[in-house]
């Protein structure tokens, strides 16, 4: 994942060096499977649920959450997938490009929104997934599903379904995928 | 590569050697398609500086921008505090009104110049202007000129602001050929490997000459199509093909390209009557029967009905000129926000 964030960000093209496994495959789909489960709960079923899957990382991780629910409740919910790219408050202060454009699905007035994203880290991303969002409709509520809670939040944001809090060092990197998550350093190229 | 001429009749035949002998005076070809990864970019003057990479990077990006004119509310913060100003030495519908909607969907502030409401009237310089126009603190300048050129200047005065060629002459117009390149690849999926027939007043087109640029740049191939008068004295480094016959060319064309027949250019007796080009290379109704079926019809407006174009094939449904104006406000926003927000290379 975020091979072009990795070539955006500082160091600039840096390489993703793996440390710590923290997470294995069968770790990720039973986090996937318990937050589904919260996501039913909390929701009283899934009536009016739409999962909105954040690029790039998100997306992937929202269909497979969309599964889960889906083998649970036998109810397939709407996916849909927001890039905030255009959003974003870094823009000007760092390259700022858009990976896919945005599919959301149904109209989002009444509904509730769960977000969902890999890694929750200084909470801007979601910050800026809360403004697109109000210009699709006005959700009844909206949650936040992420895979990995790293912390080092620089806006008043929390999760609402959590797989794992991972604490971190605020240069470290977190890769989140199918095959688990690891724990890493970027290195300058 | 060089232009093949194919020509039909002797008149045809002693034009082409005019051709051959201008060549040898006035080397300066149409531009070359820039292959260099180029820094970062602050302006956007020629089709030729973007080469492919940056061509399909705003292709790309068009496609988000696309979707975002689709939603309820068009409209993203992007390029909020920024303001763009449209300084228009020409008169413009489309490119103006598309670049205005453009900057306000993606919340920048604009400001409009017209020449006939301004000091310009009162003799000021165009440098005096444009310095003028920056000292105000503005991001970016549309600039449309009848001088070729006028825009690669305007850039040398300018220190931060970025400009943008909307026109500029007989020179180039890149952002009509993108959002042409964005129409085709829309309905057709790609350029790469179209053949793609270009009518028309070629010479004093800068649509034709950025179009050449962008088409073969993905791979399409291009055939110009127009009376000798109306073809530039010099088609040297043209990547094309030169027809003297419309009906020859349309049925194996996929995509039709109609030119505005520019009679305010023109200074001299370059046609006999408007109603003989419109019988010899017009798309009347007969001939765009020649048409295979899916094969598109396109003009960059405006459009001279009953001239280049019959009034019943401009409504035909594989006529996609209205399609061309509303992408032209996604690839205007795409160009704008690639030179404004994004703060990446385009042709990274």
């Amino acid at each position: 994942m975020a091979e072009r964030e990795r070539a955006l960000t500082p160091p600039y093209g840096g390489v993703f060096v793996p440390r710590t496994k923290v997470m294995d495959p069968d770790d990720v789909k039973r986090a996937t499977w318990r937050m589904a489960h919260e996501i039913i709960e909390r929701n009283h079923g899934t009536e009016a649920v739409v999962l909105i899957g954040l690029q790039t990382g998100g997306v992937p991780f929202a269909g497979r959450l969309a599964e889960a629910i889906d083998s649970v409740s036998g109810v397939m919910v709407p996916i849909g997938s927001l890039d905030v790219a255009f959003y974003r408050d870094d823009i000007g202060l760092r390259p700022v490009l858009p990976e896919a454009a945005t599919h959301i699905p149904v109209d989002l007035t009444g509904k509730t929104v769960v977000l969902v994203d890999d890694v929750l880290f200084t909470g801007r991303t979601v910050r800026a997934a809360l403004n697109a969002l109000s210009d699709y409709g006005r959700a009844r509520a909206v949650q936040l599903s992420v895979m990995v809670d790293r912390g080092h939040r620089e806006l008043p944001i929390r999760p609402d379904y959590v797989g794992k809090n991972l604490p971190t060092r605020r240069d470290e990197m977190v890769d989140v995928s199918e095959e688990g998550v690891v724990l890493g350093d970027v290195m300058p190229r | 590569m060089t232009a093949t001429v194919r020509a039909p009749d002797d008149v045809a035949q002693d034009v082409a050697e005019d051709v051959a002998e201008d060549v040898a005076e006035s080397p300066v070809p149409i531009a070359r398609l820039s292959t260099a990864k180029p820094g970062k970019r602050q302006h956007l003057l020629s089709v030729a500086d973007l080469g492919r990479d940056g061509i399909e990077e705003i292709l790309r990006l068009t496609d988000m921008f696309a979707e975002v004119s689709a939603r309820p509310i068009p409209r993203v913060p992007a390029l909020r505090g920024k303001t763009v100003v449209s300084l228009f030495f020409e008169d413009s519908t489309r490119t103006r009104l598309s670049f205005e909607m453009a900057a306000k969907r993606l919340s920048a502030d604009t400001m409009s110049f017209s020449v006939s409401t301004s000091s310009v009237k009162k003799g000021e310089s165009l440098r005096d202007t444009v310095e003028t126009i920056e000292a105000m603190g503005i991001d970016a300048i549309v600039v449309r000129h009848s001088a070729a050129g006028v825009p690669w200047q305007v850039a040398n005065w300018t220190e931060g602001a970025s400009v943008i060629n909307g026109g500029d002459g007989w020179h180039e117009h890149p952002t009509q050929a993108l959002l042409d390149c964005y129409t085709i690849r829309q309905q057709r999926g790609r350029l790469d490997g179209l053949r793609i027939a270009i009518v028309g007043d070629i010479r004093h087109s800068r649509v034709a000459r950025s179009d050449v640029l962008a088409f073969t740049a993905l791979g399409a191939s291009v055939t110009l199509v127009a009376p000798p008068t109306l073809l530039p004295s010099t088609l040297v480094g043209w990547p094309v093909d030169v027809s003297y016959r419309l009906e020859e060319v349309l049925p194996s064309c996929d995509v039709v390209y109609l030119l505005r027949l520019q009679r305010e250019r023109m200074q001299e007796a370059l046609l006999p009557s408007l109603r003989e080009y419109t019988a010899t290379y017009g798309l009347t109704r007969q001939r765009a029967r020649l048409l295979s079926p899916g094969a598109l019809i396109m003009h960059p407006g405006p459009v001279n009905r009953g001239v280049e174009i019959a009034a019943e094939v401009a409504d035909q449904p594989n006529s996609v000129i209205t399609r061309q104006v509303r992408n032209g406000v996604a690839v205007r926003m795409s160009v704008l926000y690639l030179m404004l927000g994004s703060g990446v290379d385009l042709g990274a």
